[in-house]
């Protein structure tokens, strides 16, 4: 089984957050791994740890991040825990791509990925912590012509018969779905708790080369991608004016009382 | 010069539409002229709203399915989309803003090549002609606006970005079906089982209701206390994503969970993690209730009150119940 974890490497949420010409601005070292790609990467090495070991030996997991050239610590972060190869694909075009953009070269990498043997999975996280947007599967699914399963909260791939199984439940809805495979999938924090990378694999991660490709690398127009092929631009992005400080109660006895009182006089009830 | 046409996706057109809905109906107002359109034949109730709010034809897709559990598909719902814009030459779609209309907006902008914003607090248009989505981002510390730069726009816009206004006039809403023949790509995934769940205990939905009482690690357990409050106040009630995890409620607010951004917010027993703060700060006002003075909701907060919530929500639960008597 091969399976492709895409993942992004986001400001950290603890850090102070913000905008530098319409763009995030990417301060060096404050980023990291989006954490909810960890799940996608935990699912990736689990389904792969629960085949037999000739299948096992047969299979790869490839996590694959499209950003700056500081983006290559999401895929380090990814080799702790154990995948087996990384790319990052970072070229000057790509930078101020939207959705779409960043979707068409992930596609092409998986593409250029499949020169090597056909990717049965394209596996993603719910959401980008920074943006999210919840969007860039579903763009990724579309671009490829893949069936896509959003926002699993388990998930079973069935090798043999080529078919993907996933429980989602969103809103106020919960389905079982079955896809062919190959397939796309997003899975939601609720499918596992990712693990913790251990020393030996630390040392090891430390071996393996994070591969970096262009644009070109990956057979991608530039025009289709960055700023020449968004669809969207930031016009304007101001933070928003503090909250003045709260009004503070400590309850002897009449908290609720004054929550009460604080929510009429404010005509909230 | 508002020779724009905006498509609204209906998303409940069977029963009546829901304040979300009519939400999106009132910014499509203000940007063109408004078509709906329905996967479903709308309800005569639906028909009502939609004259009331100005809106004279609603689109119809007949949707040629071997399996019609098909229809709630995202990418079967972004087919018929695609091929609404085309029939009525629109230039803009509106839709709610969940994860699944998401999925759906998604496909949609792939299919036609249009610029996508989600999760829109609101909605304009630049003196050239071109949309704007507001947004807020990183845990609605910041405000953008994000500008689509190609003909057609597709935008999923939150609840409560605006309140619903029906139209001066009320119209006369007609049904006209069109044909949507989903490709073998946008019915390649099965659906093997589907169960709706409603909101328990007929309180609003938690993503769209105007206040929110949700609570935490701090409840131990028991919300007993905070659903009084929530019902005093006819509120949602959400929880954080420990107390979900838990077991003790359904439904988390927060970058994971649901979003909202209610006029009003009360968070008690949650200490605010940016993770929880991502899917409440554009709340308008926020209330805090927690035994801890430094916990980090309070930075936010509008009103704090230091205290044990199982004495202080049941507390202010009377006050609000005694005061809607001596009101009636
Ligand atoms: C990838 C990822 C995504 C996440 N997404 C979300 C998300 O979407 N939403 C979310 O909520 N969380 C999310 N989390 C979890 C988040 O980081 C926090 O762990 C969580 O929000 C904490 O929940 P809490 O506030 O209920 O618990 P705690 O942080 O333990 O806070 C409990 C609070 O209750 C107070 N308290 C205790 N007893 C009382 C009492 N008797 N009366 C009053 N106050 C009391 C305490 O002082 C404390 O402040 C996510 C985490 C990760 C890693
Ligand atoms: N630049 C990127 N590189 C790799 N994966 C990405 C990138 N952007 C988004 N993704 C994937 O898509 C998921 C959802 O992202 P988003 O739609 O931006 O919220 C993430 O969890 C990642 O798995």
């Amino acid at each position: 089984m091969r399976i492709v974890v895409a993942v992004k490497y986001v400001p950290d949420i603890q850090s102070e957050r913000g905008f530098a010409d319409g763009r995030v601005e990417r301060v060096p070292d404050d980023g990291t791994l989006n954490e909810l790609d960890e799940n996608a990467l935990e699912a990736a090495l689990s389904l792969v740890e629960a085949l037999g070991e000739e299948e096992r030996a047969a299979s790869e997991v490839v996590a694959l991040t499209v950003g700056g050239p500081d983006a290559a610590a999401a895929v380090r972060k990814a080799f702790q825990l154990g995948v087996d190869r990384g790319v990052l694909v970072s070229d000057d075009a790509i930078a101020g791509s939207d959705y779409a953009g960043t979707a068409a070269v992930l596609a092409a990498a998986v593409r250029r990925l499949e020169q090597d043997g056909p990717v049965d999975l394209v596996l993603a996280g719910m959401a980008a912590l920074d943006g999210l947007g919840s969007v860039v599967p579903s763009f990724v699914a579309a671009e490829l012509g893949r069936p896509h399963l959003a926002f699993a909260d388990r998930l079973e791939v069935d090798a043999a018969a080529g078919t993907a199984r996933a429980t989602c439940d969103v809103g106020h809805v919960s389905e079982e779905l079955e896809a062919p495979l190959p397939a796309v999938v997003s899975v939601s924090d609720h499918i596992n708790q990712p693990r913790f990378p251990n020393f030996r694999l630390i040392m090891a991660a430390r071996g393996k080369p994070v591969e970096q490709w262009s644009l070109a690398d990956v057979g991608l127009d530039p025009s289709r991608v960055g700023e020449a092929g968004a669809r969207t631009r930031t016009v304007r992005a101001e933070p928003r004016p503090e909250r003045p400080e709260a009004e503070v109660v400590v309850d002897k006895g009449d908290g609720g009382t004054a929550l009460a009182e604080f929510l009429i006089r404010n005509e909230l009830v | 010069m508002n020779a724009r046409t905006v498509l609204v996706l209906l998303d409940t057109p069977a029963t009546e539409l829901r304040s979300p809905a009519l939400e999106i109906l009132t910014l499509a107002r203000g940007l063109g002229r408004v078509e709906a359109v329905a996967l479903e034949a709308p309800s005569l109730e639906t028909l009502a709203q939609l004259g009331t709010y100005g809106v004279e034809h609603v689109r119809q897709a007949e949707l040629a399915l071997d399996d019609p559990e098909q229809r709630h598909r995202p990418p079967v719902v972004a087919a018929a989309l695609a091929r609404a814009v085309e029939v009525a030459g629109a230039d803009v779609v509106l839709l709610t803003s969940s994860f699944v209309t998401k999925e759906v907006a998604a496909h949609l902008a792939h299919a036609t090549g249009a610029g996508l914003v989600v999760d829109a607090v609101g909605v304009t248009a630049t003196d050239d002609g071109h949309v704007v989505g507001a947004k807020t981002a990183f845990a609605g510390t910041w405000e953008t606006e994000c500008e689509v730069t190609t003909d057609v726009a597709v935008l999923t816009v939150r609840a409560n970005a605006v309140v619903p206004a029906p139209a001066g006039t009320t119209v006369e809403t007609q049904v006209a079906g069109f044909p949507v023949e989903p490709d073998a790509a946008a019915t390649a995934v099965r659906t093997r089982s589907r169960a709706v769940h409603p909101t328990t205990g007929g309180r609003p939905d938690l993503a769209e209701a105007a206040t929110v009482v949700a609570g935490g690690r701090g409840t131990d357990g028991d919300f007993g206390p905070v659903l009084d409050l929530a019902d005093a106040l006819g509120a949602a009630v959400g929880a954080s994503r420990d107390a979900v995890f838990e077991g003790w409620f359904d439904e988390f607010v927060g970058q994971t969970g649901v979003s909202v951004a209610p006029r009003l917010y009360i968070g008690a027993g949650i200490s605010g993690a940016p993770h929880h703060r991502g899917g409440m700060q554009s709340s308008q006002v926020v209330v805090a209730v927690n035994n801890d003075p430094e916990c980090p909701l309070f930075e936010i907060s509008d009103f704090a009150v230091v205290g044990d919530l199982a004495d202080v929500l049941p507390q202010a639960a009377a006050a609000i119940r005694a005061h809607r008597q001596d009101g009636a």
